[in-house]
């Protein structure tokens, strides 16, 4: 993998390295998120895949390394730029992560209100449906409190929510987890029809296969504390890392391809 | 061409109008333009998007708005906005954004009734919780294998050791705040000395117990509250009734033990303290020595006194107790549940304390112990 930030890399991370305590959970860890393509990251139960993406949005500071997303270091001194890159990234938590007092739609309102306080609150509720509608959720969700909403649709809504600023770049924690296979389908042609009107970047956690067959351009494989192997599906299948193949050759990997290629 | 989003009119010459929409419609560059927009009157047969640089979903939502209201047409949009503007005309309703809200005078009396129905209903489910309780308590001393020893002595240190410092502190602090009162009143009749019946009788009996009894509820009612809550947020209470252990008995008998004998044990350290805070403060303003100071107050404060507060301490622990291990368990299923019913945890525990005082006192005094 070659050194310094790619061309067309919206994240580039350099030689992360996370822990806690003395758990090391990456180590020298290099990734490159390109434009306009939905990464799939993958990766055994505590290899750290959240830990990255907290990493990546500034939640997590790392003990070592460099992180630059959409060209802004958010770990550095100046925060002068950081404001920008938030104002262009969309974050989808694993639970929905929704603001428990407000309706979905007020939830969506919550960041446009933040960066853009000058719309009105009429462009503010015709935004709201909008991407209540993008998101697939049906027009009267928008008025429900999360407490009244199903797993499913609570993602849904925090999609909604991730999507209220029209971001370049979408983080997504584990969207399909906890959905039943056929919401988990739609979730999955949701995210690829969204990046395709909107011209999104995705970076998605997942360890759903199906997924990572059916939207996936590239797929990122986080062991040993970095990433091993990045690529096509294809290119990945023939690596012989045994971690890799175990993954995508035991009997869910065989199925996920079947189902891929029929 | 690029800059911020604007558009320009350009009449035809049947009044109807042209609308050219330029520059960059996203909504970093859209100040102002929704109020203008939907200001603008006059028949629009046509939208031109050909000369807007980029466009995002909250100006498509625009473009796909003006072009409703005025019936027009959309000329000129590039792949991408055409995509746009169909995506987000689909999603076109007037679905409501927040529930429906009553007007204020009917609010008020929604509230009113909402908020008697609840008193009412909460007030039942308390009392059929302390009948499960005790229906809990009696079950465990027919079978005292089940009665959770390590829980119960954990709960001992939590409610009693680590209360020490604080109500020790409060007690200490209660006990001079009596004593130099007293003292200054009194003092107007040349009554000083009566300030040691004032500190002995007002602590023993009434005082010490409360005030522990108040700090008990804001330390471990709301900590019973919080715990209990939030088990039941994360599932653990229902994954105990499935497993076939009652939640009462694995979480509310402990506390609930815990709670009613630390209670005495924490009121007498209490009121022992205050008496040393008093004594103090007898002994550098009023200048009585501790002798003195003890030897009185054994005179003028009667053994009743001490048996009041002792009686009073348990009862005021199992009513802590099960007003936080209550509420906790009323908690739905969010997570702001969790802080309303801590707070009313701590709120009617220190008011039911206050109530069962008042009857206390006058049950007291007419049994002939004042």
């Amino acid at each position: 993998m070659e050194k310094g930030p790619h061309q067309d890399s919206v994240i580039s991370v350099r030689g992360l390295r996370n822990q806690f305590g003395t758990q090391v959970i990456h180590e020298n860890l290099d990734l490159d998120v390109r434009k306009g393509e939905i990464l799939g990251v993958v990766g055994g139960s505590g290899t750290g895949k959240s830990v990255l993406m907290r990493s990546i949005i500034g939640l997590q500071r790392p003990d070592a390394g460099d992180i630059h997303v959409l060209g802004e270091n958010l770990h550095d001194h100046d925060t002068r730029g950081d404001h920008e890159v938030r104002r262009q990234w969309g974050v989808l938590f694993q639970g929905g992560a929704l603001f428990s007092t407000l309706t979905v739609a007020e939830n969506i309102q919550v960041p446009l209100r933040e960066f853009y306080p000058w719309l009105s609150s009429n462009l503010l509720d015709e935004v709201a449906r909008t991407k209540v509608h993008l998101s697939g959720l049906p027009p009267e969700a928008g008025a429900k409190y999360p407490s009244e909403l199903s797993g499913g649709m609570k993602k849904r809504a925090g999609l909604a929510r991730a999507l209220a600023m029209d971001p370049q770049l979408l983080f997504l924690d584990e969207p399909t987890a906890g959905l039943d296979p056929i919401g988990a389908a739609k979730f999955d042609e949701l995210t690829r029809d969204l990046k395709e009107t909107l011209g999104l970047t995705v970076f998605l956690i997942t360890h759903d296969l199906d997924t990572l067959h059916a939207i996936c351009d590239r797929v990122a494989v986080l062991a040993d504390r970095r990433v091993i192997a990045i690529g096509k599906i294809d290119e990945l299948l023939a690596s012989d890392h045994p971690w890799i193949k175990e993954y995508f050759s035991g009997p869910r990997g065989r199925a996920a391809q079947r189902g891929n290629s029929q | 061409m690029s800059g911020a989003a604007d558009f320009t009119e350009e009449k035809a010459q049947d009044n109807s109008s042209l609308l050219r929409f330029t520059g960059i419609w996203t909504i970093l560059h859209l100040n102002g333009l929704d109020e203008k927009l939907l200001a603008h009157d006059g028949p629009v047969s046509q939208i031109d998007l050909s000369q807007v640089d980029h466009i995002d979903t909250v100006g498509a939502w625009l473009v796909y708005r003006t072009a409703r209201n005025h019936g027009a047409a959309i000329s000129g949009a590039s792949q991408e906005a055409a995509k746009l503007i169909e995506r987000v005309s689909s999603g076109d309703s007037d679905a409501a954004t927040k529930p429906p809200t009553l007007s204020p005078p009917l609010r008020i009396l929604n509230e009113l009734g909402e908020a008697v129905t609840v008193a009412l209903t909460t007030m039942a489910m308390f009392l059929g919780f302390i009948g499960q309780v005790v229906v809990a308590f009696l079950s465990v001393a027919i079978h005292p294998s089940r009665l959770r020893w390590n829980a119960i002595a954990q709960h001992f240190e939590m409610v009693g050791v680590r209360a020490l410092g604080i109500v020790g502190l409060m007690s200490f602090l209660i006990g001079i705040v009596i004593a130099q009162q007293g003292a200054v009143q009194l003092k107007q009749f040349g009554a000083e000395v009566f300030t040691i019946n004032l500190i002995g009788r007002l602590t023993f009996r009434e005082l010490g117990v409360l005030m522990t009894a108040i700090m008990i509820a804001g330390r471990s009612g709301s900590a019973f509250a919080a715990q209990i809550g939030t088990m039941k947020i994360t599932e653990e209470i229902d994954a105990m009734r499935t497993i076939g252990v009652t939640p009462i008995e694995a979480l509310v008998v402990p506390r609930t033990l815990a709670t009613v004998m630390m209670m005495p044990l924490l009121a007498f350290y209490s009121c022992f303290i205050a008496v040393i805070g008093g004594g103090l403060l007898c002994w550098v303003v009023l200048e009585i020595p501790p002798v003195t100071f003890v030897q009185r107050l054994r005179e003028v404060t009667p053994m009743t006194d001490f048996y009041v507060g002792m009686i009073k301490a348990p009862v005021f622990g199992a009513i802590i107790a099960m007003t936080g291990c209550f509420q906790g368990l009323q908690v739905g299923n969010n997570a702001e549940q969790v802080g309303l019913k801590t707070t009313a945890a701590v709120v009617q525990a220190i008011f039911l304390v206050i109530v069962l005082d008042a009857f206390f006192a006058v049950f007291f005094s007419s049994i002939g112990w004042d």
